[in-house]
């Protein structure tokens, strides 16, 4: 059995693959780097596989606590691993938009589903997990309500600032101004649309396009995007776990080179 | 008469660093004028009058590379320049008014030299300085070179320039210019450039015996010494040394080998050199050239005004897009690289305008892997160890799995 493990910034994920390659779980825990969520998580993927820590034979780290993580046999960048995951998920895949919760990366793939270029976002948290979070905080609302919020948006409305704590206060005042909950959420989803298709241009996107990482999960945003880009996006299975998933089949790979 | 010990390199460069500076010191206390001057300006003139020279963009290097650059910055900033202005001209115009450094300190200038071949910035950053201490200001405007090759226009015009500059020069020293010592100088400017692309062309050996990061420290004495004896004697001997190397079959490191080859694209982040230069290291990535070698390659014909012109506006960042996305693709080619890291220097407008756009077409053209990752030349605060780490090491990937598919034969 081989692990992959990804400790994030605001979440660890656990994937474990057998000697055929195949995926025999997915575990996720809200909880990053700096935590003991690794060891719930891990123990949690154990449980699902049905196996003991004794029957992994290998092991990758990635994600920002990668390097912290004493169990690894070796760590992996996420762009690598979140590359590697969407070619075993997704064959297909051209582009990958990931975005987790203190970055934002868009992956160019070639033909054969490897790294030919990627972006990221700069220092700051505009176009991330992150942005949500306070946006969700301000508007009222949990992370998982945003999307649907969003959904029922009847007027367009931009948000013109693109650092959070600037996006922040101008949310503030737009509420302050009577503008409703649902257009300024739906605004928001499409600030960091606009942010993360201006990188989707920078290293040139061609369809097909995905979308891994947690923020995948909000359909709204997924959506905006889409609009954005003017191509459909698909959120690619366990897209949270993606990048865990990848480090699991390097795991296997490496293991049985 | 007991035998001289034959001084490193590295020694020398030391001991040049801290004669430069007392030399400027001394001068200053003799009541002698001292100059500051850009980094790629037409310096030869200033040694054909005697005058004593600092250079700015060095002198904050060095507090960068000290970690002290947070208390002129602050200090620049408190007193009303924003944090969007170079860093380089933070910490200048904070060392204007506190006039103390640990790393070094330098003179007050007399006079100002400055060219604007390098940036934009340099003009009101010297402007300010000079109305602030009242003194005399020779500027030379060397407009961005939007065809290819120099055009004739602009190279009249910095020649005119040129010419006043010498009669500015004059007045303000009272003497004549001599012209024998002028075409000296100018001779002894370009021998010393031949030395130094000579030197930083080792890089092209594999291994190569030069480590790019050395490249940064010797830089600061091609900046000053271009047209002094002394900066002729290092260069040689730093070209000896790293020949010496590259017979003996040495890479750049005792310590590790050379695994990788990579350009480093733009300067160094001065506050956070060990940390970057460490982690490549880790991984055998060795940074083996850069555009710096070309910036201060200038060499023309003795005497000629219009060559020296040439030369002065020709440096890389003065010159277009297609001109600077060559040059990056030549020396993929000429130095056989594995990647390239691109600096993205919060400081250097100029240089991050175009970054983009030559990664996307060396990228195109060579299929060369790159990265680039946020820093800054002299604010400690614009950089992040973890970013760094990730973005290197995704390009330490992107380079492996090269390396492996042209074991295979793939490519």
């Amino acid at each position: 059995m081989f692990l992959g493990i990804d400790i994030g910034s605001s979440s660890s994920k656990v994937a474990i693959v057998d000697e055929n390659k195949e995926l025999k779980a997915v575990s996720i825990v809200n909880l990053g780097t700096g935590t003991n969520a690794y060891q719930q998580v891990v123990a949690d993927a154990l449980q699902q596989a049905g196996i003991t820590e004794a029957d992994i034979k290998y092991t990758i780290a990635t994600g920002y606590g990668r390097m912290g993580y004493k169990d690894a046999d070796k760590q992996i960048t996420e762009i690598t691993c979140h590359a590697k995951g969407v070619n075993f998920l997704m064959g297909d895949a051209k582009t990958i938009v990931d975005i987790g919760g203190q970055d934002a990366k868009v992956i160019k793939l070639n033909e054969n589903g490897q790294v030919e270029n990627f972006v990221m976002n700069e220092k700051c948290a505009a176009g991330t997990g992150r942005f949500m979070e306070v946006m969700a905080r301000v508007l009222g609302c949990s992370l998982d309500d945003l999307s649907p919020m969003a959904d029922k948006s009847t007027k367009a409305l931009s948000i013109n600032n693109v650092c959070t704590v600037f996006a922040e206060s101008e949310v503030i005042s737009r509420l302050a101004a009577g503008d409703k909950v649902e257009d300024v959420a739906r605004g928001a989803h499409v600030a960091i649309a606009k942010r993360v298709a201006g990188m989707c241009n920078r290293v040139g996107y061609s369809p097909k396009v995905v979308m891994t990482g947690g923020v995948a999960l909000n359909a709204n945003l997924v959506d905006a995007l889409a609009i954005e880009l003017d191509t459909p996006i698909e959120v690619v299975p366990h897209c949270q776990g993606a990048g865990a998933i990848g480090a699991a089949v390097f795991a296997y790979e490496i293991y049985n080179k | 008469m007991a035998e001289e010990k034959k001084l490193t390199s590295k020694e020398l460069l030391n001991e040049l660093t801290a004669k430069h500076y007392e030399g400027a010191l001394q001068a200053k206390a003799e009541g002698r004028p001292v100059v500051w001057a850009t980094s790629i300006c037409p310096d030869e003139l200033l040694n054909a009058m005697d005058l004593t020279t600092v250079y700015p963009e060095n002198h904050a290097a060095a507090i960068g590379a000290r970690k002290e650059a947070m208390k002129f910055i602050e200090h620049a900033e408190g007193i009303g320049y924003s944090a969007d202005i170079c860093s380089y001209a933070r910490v200048n115009m904070g060392y204007v008014d506190l006039q103390h450094a640990e790393a070094q300190d330098i003179p007050l200038p007399d006079l100002i030299f400055s060219s604007t071949n390098i940036c934009n910035t340099v003009l009101k950053w010297y402007e300010n300085i000079a109305k602030k201490l009242n003194i005399p200001l020779i500027l030379f405007d060397m407009p961005f070179n939007h065809t290819y090759e120099v055009p004739d226009n602009a190279t009249a015009y910095i020649r005119g320039q040129l010419e006043n500059a010498i009669k500015q020069l004059e007045e303000f020293t009272g003497k004549k210019m001599d012209y024998d010592k002028l075409a000296q100088k100018m001779e002894m400017n370009n021998a010393t450039s031949e030395w130094w692309k000579k030197a930083t062309d080792w890089g092209k050996v594999k291994p190569s015996p030069l480590n790019g990061f050395d490249m940064f420290n010797y830089m600061a004495m091609i900046v000053c010494m271009r047209s002094s004896e002394d900066g002729h004697k290092l260069f040689k001997l730093w070209y000896e040394e790293l020949e010496q190397k590259a017979k003996e079959g040495k890479g750049p490191w005792n310590s590790a080998e050379e695994q990788y080859r990579i350009i480093w694209d733009g300067i160094a982040c001065w506050p956070h050199l060990s940390t970057t230069f460490k982690l490549l290291k880790k991984y055998g990535i060795n940074m083996v050239t850069s555009t710096y070698p070309n910036s201060w390659y200038k060499v023309y014909e003795t005497n000629d005004l219009d060559g020296m012109a040439r030369s002065y506006t020709g440096n890389y960042a003065n010159r277009n897009l297609d001109y600077g996305a060559n040059q990056m693709e030549q020396l993929i080619k000429d130095f056989d690289v594995d990647g390239v890291v691109f600096h993205s220097n919060r400081s250097c407008k100029l240089m991050d305008f175009r970054t983009y756009e030559v990664q996307r077409r060396i990228t195109e053209r060579t299929g060369c892997p790159s990265v680039i990752f946020d820093g800054d030349q002299t604010d400690p605060r614009v950089f992040s160890d973890a970013q760094y780490e990730t973005r290197i090491q995704a390009l330490l990937e992107m380079m492996e799995k090269n390396k492996e598919a042209k074991r295979r034969g793939d490519i």
